[in-house]
């Protein structure tokens, strides 16, 4: 599979979102908690609380929609300012409670519009990443589908940071870099393979963790194993004290780029 | 002046100024455009205003240097990791030559400076980006220069100014840039747990995954006048809802009157307001007893 092969598995719309891997891992143990206290509820990032296995666990995802009606309730994945706060609200609640923090990355970016800009979309995306840091709890992200630029960031804060095999991540998309670099946007492909946005590229680059292999819907067994990786990872880092957590976390970012005195 | 002239019309004594007195000759490169009212302007009146056009204002583009001369006292500034330079890591096409024709546009080696400089005396860790060098875009080594100077700000128990000046994330060097986003908030994080002041100053354009990390980040966030502070750039907003944007949209004035920026400062006042509010965060106070 081409590098644009992938990027086109990433968006296909017969993929799982999140929503669905909620549903598989948390069963009828999620309940789900809605707005950011200040503006709005957004649809495009759902959150809430749940059980993984033994374990309380906050989980919010990116939710692009599962068909035509859903993807418009839901502005196809792309968040609004007070998504990514509700977003954080849930993750300081988190922490409060001292509950691991699970986050499922599927979005083409942060949405580009009037309202986004006027409600402060550069400032929502950079809070979170700055209060992310320094959460003293676990947090873990999984890219399940696209990871479109600081859009999706903004959610991967993490200790770790997983992909499924089909999923991409990238600071631009392979369009928007082909019509910068080229002014033609047809040749995408070739930016999708400069872009080095693979799951094994990223995973060569040092940027994640971990590439997973992408569940279908109906196999409960895959998910299992999901669940048990997700909570073997989150009791290893509830044992390890916040603060030494956070510091870590930033160690994990400080390293990428690092240059030598 | 004889009393034939003091008697005359004063619209006359005006005509006859004209016709009697040549205009000095000034040769072209002496003068520059402004480009809001189209003024000409003498570039060396230019300078002394500290790049504002005396007609409108309009507050003309500094790079990283001319910024640092702007606020610091003469001779205090110390850079910090002059000799980092970025390299072609994920061997993208074309980007080792753009690289080095930034660095002979610029004369620098990256798209920011940082280092320490006295402001009235108050030592200031100071950043400043450079739309000279591919358009201020932040790389790997943008990132990590920034995380330095938070770092040394830190240790050191120092307040930081940043002039942000960007395009977003550079592109040619991939993921590894968007990464920076999140390793300079970390880095703002913990000079902000060490209850330490960081003051942004955003320029014309601040945009992208700089808006979207340290540029928004500040204790206390002041803007140039008019200076473009978005995190999509209004092309892009326009392509993807396909209607225009009203007038002024993004603008420093814009984005205060929506609650993101604290003030609007023009340049000819910023060193007093950044001296007045490190004197008001206690920096300083130990020079004046």
């Amino acid at each position: 599979m081409s590098a644009f092969d992938k990027v086109a598995a990433a968006r296909s719309t017969k993929k799982l979102t999140s929503v669905d891997y909620i549903n598989a891992l948390f069963g009828e143990s999620f309940i789900e908690l809605h707005g950011d206290r200040n503006y709005a509820d957004d649809k495009a990032v759902v959150g809430g609380v749940g059980m993984l296995n033994n374990i309380p666990v906050t989980v919010i995802g990116l939710e692009k929609g599962r068909n035509t009606f859903e993807r418009m309730e839901r502005n196809f994945g792309a968040a609004h300012p007070e998504g990514y706060r509700k977003a954080l609200r849930l993750m300081k609640q988190a922490e409060k409670f001292h509950r691991p923090i699970l986050t499922f990355v599927d979005t083409s970016g942060a949405f580009c519009g009037i309202g986004a800009e006027e409600r402060g979309q550069g400032q929502a995306i950079a809070n979170n990443l700055m209060e992310m840091m320094a959460l003293k709890t676990p947090v873990l992200s999984v890219f399940i589908g696209e990871g479109g630029s600081g859009g999706a960031i903004a959610l991967a804060v993490a200790d770790e940071v997983w992909m499924m095999e089909n999923a991409v991540y990238s600071v631009i998309s392979p369009e928007g870099c082909a019509s910068i670099l080229w002014k033609d946007s047809s040749k995408a492909a070739e930016a999708a393979e400069c872009l080095k946005l693979t799951a094994k590229d990223l995973f060569e680059l040092g940027v994640i963790e971990r590439i997973l292999r992408e569940p279908v819907a109906g196999e409960q067994k895959m998910f299992e194993s999901l669940k048990l990786l997700i909570c073997r990872t989150f009791e290893k880092n509830l044992a390890v004290d916040g603060a030494e957590l956070a510091l870590r976390r930033y160690n994990r970012f400080r390293k990428i780029g690092r240059q030598e005195p | 002046m004889d009393l034939f002239t003091f008697i005359k019309p004063k619209n006359e004594l005006e005509k006859s100024n004209e016709t009697d007195v040549k205009k000095p000759y000034v040769p072209d490169e002496m003068w520059e455009k402004c480009p809001e009212c189209g003024t000409l302007l003498l570039t060396t009146d230019i300078e002394e205003n500290l790049r504002v056009c005396s007609k409108c204002n309009h507050h003309f583009r500094l790079n990283a240097r001319e910024r640092v001369e702007m606020i610091a006292d003469n001779d205090t500034f110390v850079e910090m990791d002059k000799e980092l330079e970025s390299v072609n890591i994920l061997d993208f096409p074309g980007y080792d030559e753009k690289l080095e024709k930034s660095k002979k546009v610029s004369g620098e080696h990256e798209s920011v400076i940082c280092g320490t400089c006295k402001l009235d005396g108050i030592e200031t860790v100071i950043v400043s980006m450079n739309s000279e060098f591919m358009m201020g875009s932040m790389g790997t080594v943008t990132g990590d220069k920034i995380t330095r100077a938070f770092e040394y700000a830190t240790e050191n128990s120092l307040p930081i100014v940043v002039f942000t000046v960007s395009g977003g994330a550079r592109m040619q060097e991939g993921i590894l840039s968007l990464m920076q986003m999140a390793k300079t908030s970390g880095a703002v994080k913990l000079h902000s747990d060490a209850g330490l002041l960081y003051i942004t100053v955003l320029t014309d354009p601040t945009s992208g995954g700089v808006t979207a990390s340290f540029a928004m980040e500040g204790d206390i966030i002041l803007a140039e006048p008019k200076a473009l502070i978005a995190f999509a750039g209004p092309r892009v907003i326009e392509q993807t809802i396909r209607q225009k944007l009203p007038k002024d949209f993004q603008t420093a004035e814009f984005v205060q009157q929506k609650g993101f920026v604290d003030k609007v400062v023009d340049r000819r006042h910023l060193k007093k307001t950044l001296v007045n509010l490190l004197k008001i965060h206690n920096y300083g106070e130990v020079e004046a007893q």
